[in-house]
């Protein structure tokens, strides 16, 4: 890769419309569109805003809702006008500085067994709802996004860190963006009508986004994979569900591990047992230093992760 | 004491006030649908304005007492029954140890709640007794009641006593055709003229996918969208954006066809464009719709949602003084 080419991705990325839309939701949302298109920089305002309104803790602010490249707040107008926070919020985005292009968040390894069965054999129950029902979804996606094999796209799927733009949908369902130029990012469609089935703790993904699916249930993703992890458990039962039923947060930078059949029943078996941790190390994040050599520095993100 | 589910009815559950403060993680506010009937039926029978109900859907479920109680039921109309014989609703009324509550159809209404003095004992989680259903937690171990599960009842107050009523004219109004204010914006403008006219020209109609999450209309004119080349991210169809939060009562419209307007269980974010959103003050009408119920959408401004929000309050604070007395 050439600098002139970091140079006119980085300016592609940047380009962030200098002021986000507001709109409102009914009388109890503040709807906040950072941008129309995704991007990390979209991503990164959002959060700056929701982290500086959450900070205020304001009286009759209910729900802060980071979503990609937008958000939404929920709030009580007997307590807190509309204009009164639109103001407030328009006052906190014309005031975010540099601090803005910094998060202070943790890089988590996730374990993952692609081209799994179970997947499998759910796609092929729905195959008549795919783009293309005589090839699986992974071979589908390695082939519309130019790799040779399986593998390679497996390689490229995992190569790269990705962050955890929005928790949502349902409980505990993060959604990932890729963490590469956005010419090298994995697109796929979404299927053609939606599955009534997923299962739980599906890898999937959909447009730009990568999930996992944090409970069965319908879904229009394409299914690449399981992991082993737990990310969305009620009963609470591993460590890392301590503090909280829902494991992911905005913000969080997720490492996928690909892993075979005999490490992920040795992992299952572990979740069982009730003794499965997952490798969770906090790390400092500077978007600018990203945008500017976005391999150099994730090399050095999983160097963090992996604690050398 | 406890609650022996005989029969559970078509969708019944465990609700309350709900569970704000989780929809950053995708947790929905959940809680009763008609939030009016639940305080009403809450005030009747003695309890805290918020405590867990059993709140049924469409056919109510048939309910055996281990003890005496209190019992209030509220919200859609349909003949109640203990051991048989018709009991009053939006009425505290007394059941003995061993009686059976039973329920016709609901005639106009979607949703009753039955409150008990009390209240549902079941754990709190994240702040609440509600049921969840798509996150399997809340409630009644986290589901939809079931044939022989046994719900446990509080203590109950000192004030519990049958007979109270609330003044005929404090209740809502049920009808099968209802008026939902709906406040334009979000992606509104992202429609063309010709739609923006129909949204709030057609009537619709309540479609088969009508839960907790959501209600679908069916039977207006197809939305246009304008088009226009896909924003990085947001797919190619023009009702696709990048995915984001959803409002409670945003109206979203998958592939311009038919309207959802989401719910107290909604899905708290996805990739379609939303038209506008029900007012907060017209939710429970939503809760009380049927399949085939109709509803027109009447555009209101910030101000008209504000001065509904007052005059439903008004009239909540005037039921709960009445049933102060």
């Amino acid at each position: 890769m050439t600098n002139s080419k970091n140079v006119k991705d980085t300016e592609e990325m940047d380009s962030v419309p200098a002021k986000a839309r507001y709109t409102f939701g009914g009388d109890e949302h503040l709807f906040v569109e950072i941008s129309e298109a995704m991007s990390l920089p979209a991503f990164f305002k959002g959060m700056a805003i929701c982290t500086e309104l959450q900070r205020r803790a304001l009286p009759g602010v209910t729900e802060i809702c980071p979503a990609n490249a937008a958000l939404l707040v929920r709030f009580d107008p007997d307590v807190i006008a509309p204009d009164a926070l639109l103001a407030t919020l328009q006052s906190i985005e014309a005031g975010l500085g540099d601090g803005a292009l910094h998060l202070q968040t943790r890089i988590i390894e996730i374990p993952v067994l692609y081209n799994d069965p179970w997947t499998h054999e759910t796609q092929m129950r729905f195959r008549e709802r795919h783009q293309d029902p005589t090839s699986t979804d992974i071979e589908y996606a390695a082939r519309i996004n130019g790799h040779a094999s399986v593998d390679e796209f497996i390689a490229a799927h995992s190569g790269a860190p990705w962050f955890v733009s929005m928790v949502g949908f349902v409980a505990g369902l993060p959604f990932l963006f890729q963490m590469v130029e956005r010419e090298r990012q994995i697109e796929v469609p979404k299927y053609l009508s939606p599955r009534t089935d997923t299962p739980k703790l599906t890898l999937g993904h959909g447009g730009c986004f990568s999930c996992i699916y944090s409970v069965r249930g319908a879904g229009g993703y394409q299914m690449f994979g399981v992991t082993p992890a737990p990310i969305f458990d009620p009963a609470q039962r591993l460590s890392y569900f301590k503090d909280l039923m829902v494991f992911f947060q905005p913000g969080d930078i997720v490492k996928w591990k690909p892993i075979d059949r005999a490490e992920y029943d040795r992992q299952i078996a572990e979740v069982e047992a009730g003794t499965y941790a997952l490798r969770i190390v906090p790390v400092s994040f500077s978007l600018k230093d990203f945008l500017a050599d976005p391999d150099g520095y994730n090399q050095q993100l999983l160097k963090v992760l992996h604690g050398n | 004491m406890a609650i022996d589910v005989r029969k559970p009815g078509l969708a019944t559950s465990v609700q309350d006030a709900g569970r704000p403060g989780y929809y950053n993680l995708g947790i929905p506010l959940s809680g009763a649908l008609d939030q009016q009937s639940l305080l009403l039926a809450n005030l009747l029978v003695g309890n805290d304005a918020g405590a867990a109900v059993i709140e049924c859907t469409l056919l109510g479920p048939e309910l055996q007492f281990d003890a005496p109680a209190t019992v209030a039921v509220t919200g859609a109309e349909a003949r109640v029954k203990v051991n048989g014989a018709e009991v009053p609703r939006n009425e505290s009324f007394s059941v003995q140890a061993g009686d059976t509550l039973s329920f016709d159809f609901m005639k106009l209404g979607a949703r009753m709640c039955i409150a008990v003095a009390g209240g549902i004992d079941v754990p709190v989680v994240l702040g609440s007794r509600s049921t969840y259903g798509l996150g399997a937690f809340g409630g009644f171990n986290g589901r939809k009641l079931m044939a022989g599960d046994k719900l446990p009842v509080g203590s109950a107050s000192h004030s519990t006593r049958a007979g109270k009523s609330a003044p005929a004219e404090l209740l809502p109004l049920l009808a099968k055709e209802v008026e939902l204010r709906v406040l334009p914006g979000l992606y509104f403008h992202r429609l063309q003229e010709v739609s923006m006219q129909s949204f709030f020209a057609d009537t619709w109609t309540v479609g088969s996918e009508a839960d907790r999450i959501g209600y679908r209309y069916k039977n207006g004119a197809p939305l246009k969208f304008v088009e226009r080349t896909p924003p990085f991210g947001a797919g190619a169809d023009p009702s696709n954006i990048v995915d984001a939060g959803y409002p409670y009562g945003s109206i979203q419209v998958p592939g311009g066809r038919e309207p959802i307007i989401l719910h107290r269980d909604a899905v708290s974010g996805g990739g379609y464009a939303m038209v506008g959103t029900v007012i907060s003050a017209d939710m429970d009408l939503i809760a009380q719709m049927q399949p085939n119920h109709k509803a027109r959408f009447v555009q209101v401004d910030m101000a008209g949602a504000l001065a509904a929000r007052a005059d439903k309050r008004q009239r909540l604070e005037r039921l709960r003084a009445a049933l102060a007395a």
